[in-house]
């Protein structure tokens, strides 16, 4: 494909550096956070002459028929957005990390390796955008849109003031995420708004739902948000039946696309997930305690000079 | 450079005019109109369709116009007002709307139907330049077709001149940001516009195409006089 050549011409260092399993994406850069799980496995396979390797990644299709949001978001829109698009982030995703030690992970763990705290690698469009692509198509359902429903709708009004309010505000992300983007509804949890800064003293008040927008391929895993819904923004989503009228394509999704039952089974899990975590954080810090408390034991036993020594 | 003609030509507007609008220009406020193309829309086919020259004319770059003036109008009464948090949060409303109509203002000057020299190598001294800078034309078409086939997003993949050291450049802006960003001696000679809606409805997702049959319909001639201009 020719886009994947240009960009290998135009950035042959990497490419190079891909071919050395030892070294690659890894090399001198920070190992992802701990709650990723990731571990450096051993490339124990030898390349037999004639056999072929291929990297694991499949093109997963959207969870109905290609026609089945017409009229709202054509069949054409489908077959281009999803079957050349969202395809070709694919083909050009695993011809990137073939032979690497991205090659086997988890999709999200090589979106969070490959973005780096920032300083973007190659790889990293292609990976984020195929995330951002099977996250939009389950966002959509034929006979979408509505209202939500249940602990989603009580979130909603609580962190927005009420639903109308939610759907200004994420039609005015959607409509002012200039250029190529995304818009997002999305879990926050025990996150400062300062960077990746550590929460000192976390509350139920931290977690909230947000809207945020995003430039290009980065989504919210990046910030360790939970994303609960998005609306693609890139021209390729809607410029077929919509051409230049964004708006009229964000109304649409609004009214006629959306699955509230996709966006509240991920705050579930969002939920889960963060409980999970705050449960963790907590059992560290008390094996840290009782570790400390182990030392100073210690101390007190070697020193018995102290009036509150059992002796007389 | 562009400018000028669009401003002289603003000095004539008429009927269009708002209340609003005529007392910017009481104000002394420039404002800014929609550029004429110098050919049909359906000219430049087959490499660009007359479906989307028309709507790229017509409601983008006026989108961008008619954003450009309501942020310059709205930046005009925050600085009468000392208004500095306005001032500032304007700014990113007049970068993406004044470098669209700067940069689409260019862009229609770089392209001219087959008939009239579209396509035509430019001859003299950019021709030479060219030759000097990139070895052949040749190698400077690949070059400014993989720089725009790879750029991530919406953005132009340009042709420019860095007027200090003479020296010809491609280089890339993201989003509408103009050329003068990535350099402020950079000139730009030629620009090709690679966000999605300059192609979709023709070429789908391949860019390449769209590049590639691009330089059927490139106004050298235009290239020719500003480098002619900065290098006499």
């Amino acid at each position: 494909m020719v886009v994947a050549v240009a960009a290998a011409a135009a950035s042959s260092t990497w490419l190079t550096c891909a071919l050395l399993p030892r070294q690659g994406w890894l090399h001198g850069i920070q190992q992802p956070t701990p709650s990723l799980q990731w571990t450096n496995k051993k490339r124990c396979c030898t390349r037999k002459a004639g056999s072929t390797i291929t990297a694991k990644l499949e093109l997963k299709p959207p969870p109905y028929p290609l026609n089945a949001l017409e009229p709202h978001m054509s069949q054409e829109t489908l077959e281009y957005h999803w079957g050349k698009h969202h395809r070709g982030y694919v083909d050009n995703l695993n011809k990137q990390i073939i032979g690497t030690e991205l090659d086997e992970m988890p999709l999200e763990d090589i979106i969070i390796t490959t973005y780096n705290k920032g300083d973007i690698l190659p790889p990293f469009n292609n990976a984020a955008q195929i995330w951002n692509h099977d996250f939009f198509w389950e966002s959509m359902k034929p006979g979408g849109g509505g209202k939500p429903f249940g602990e989603l709708l009580q979130l909603i009004e609580r962190d927005f003031g009420s639903f109308e309010k939610f759907v200004e505000e994420f039609r005015s992300a959607a409509s002012t995420q200039f250029g190529s983007g995304w818009a997002w509804l999305a879990y926050k949890a025990n996150r400062l708004d300062v960077g990746n800064a550590e929460n000192p003293r976390p509350s139920d008040e931290d977690k909230k739902l947000v809207v945020v927008k995003s430039p290009n391929a980065i989504n919210p895993l990046v910030w360790d948000y939970s994303p609960l819904l998005t609306i693609d923004v890139w021209e390729h989503a809607y410029y077929l039946d919509f051409q230049i009228r964004r708006p009229d394509y964000i109304s649409i999704f609004m009214e006629k696309l959306v699955s509230w039952e996709a966006v509240s089974s991920r705050l579930e899990i969002a939920k889960a997930r963060a409980t999970e975590r705050e449960e963790e954080e907590k059992r560290k810090k008390e094996e840290k305690e009782v570790g400390n408390s182990d030392n100073q034991a210690v101390e007190m036993f070697v020193d018995s000079k102290s009036d509150d020594s059992e002796t007389e | 450079m562009a400018f000028r003609p669009l401003l002289s030509r603003t000095l004539g507007l008429t009927q269009t005019l708002t209340h609003s609008h005529n007392l910017s220009q009481l104000r002394g406020l420039q404002t800014f109109s929609l550029p004429d193309l110098s050919y049909d829309y359906g000219a430049l086919e087959p490499a660009i369709s007359g479906e989307i020259m028309q709507l790229h004319h017509q409601k983008h770059h006026q989108a961008y116009i008619t954003n450009y003036n309501k942020a310059l109008e709205q930046l005009e009464d925050a600085i009468a007002k000392g208004d500095s948090s306005s001032v500032v949060k304007l700014q990113s409303a007049i970068k993406f709307n004044g470098g669209g109509h700067i940069n689409h203002s260019i862009f229609w000057k770089n392209l001219s139907p087959v008939s009239e020299g579209g396509g035509e190598p430019p001859h003299g001294s950019l021709g030479w330049a060219i030759d000097t800078h990139f070895g052949s034309m040749e190698v400077l078409v690949q070059k400014i077709n993989a720089e725009g086939a790879a750029l991530q997003g919406s953005g132009w993949v340009w042709l420019g001149l860095d007027k200090e050291s003479k020296k010809l450049v491609v280089d890339t802006t993201a989003n509408q940001d103009p050329l003068v960003t990535k350099g402020a001696n950079l000139v730009p000679l030629l620009g090709i516009d690679v966000w999605e809606h300059a192609y979709y409805l023709q070429y789908k997702n391949v860019r390449p195409d769209y590049l590639k049959n691009i330089w059927k319909v490139i106004n050298w001639k235009y290239a020719s006089q500003v480098y002619g201009k900065e290098c006499p």
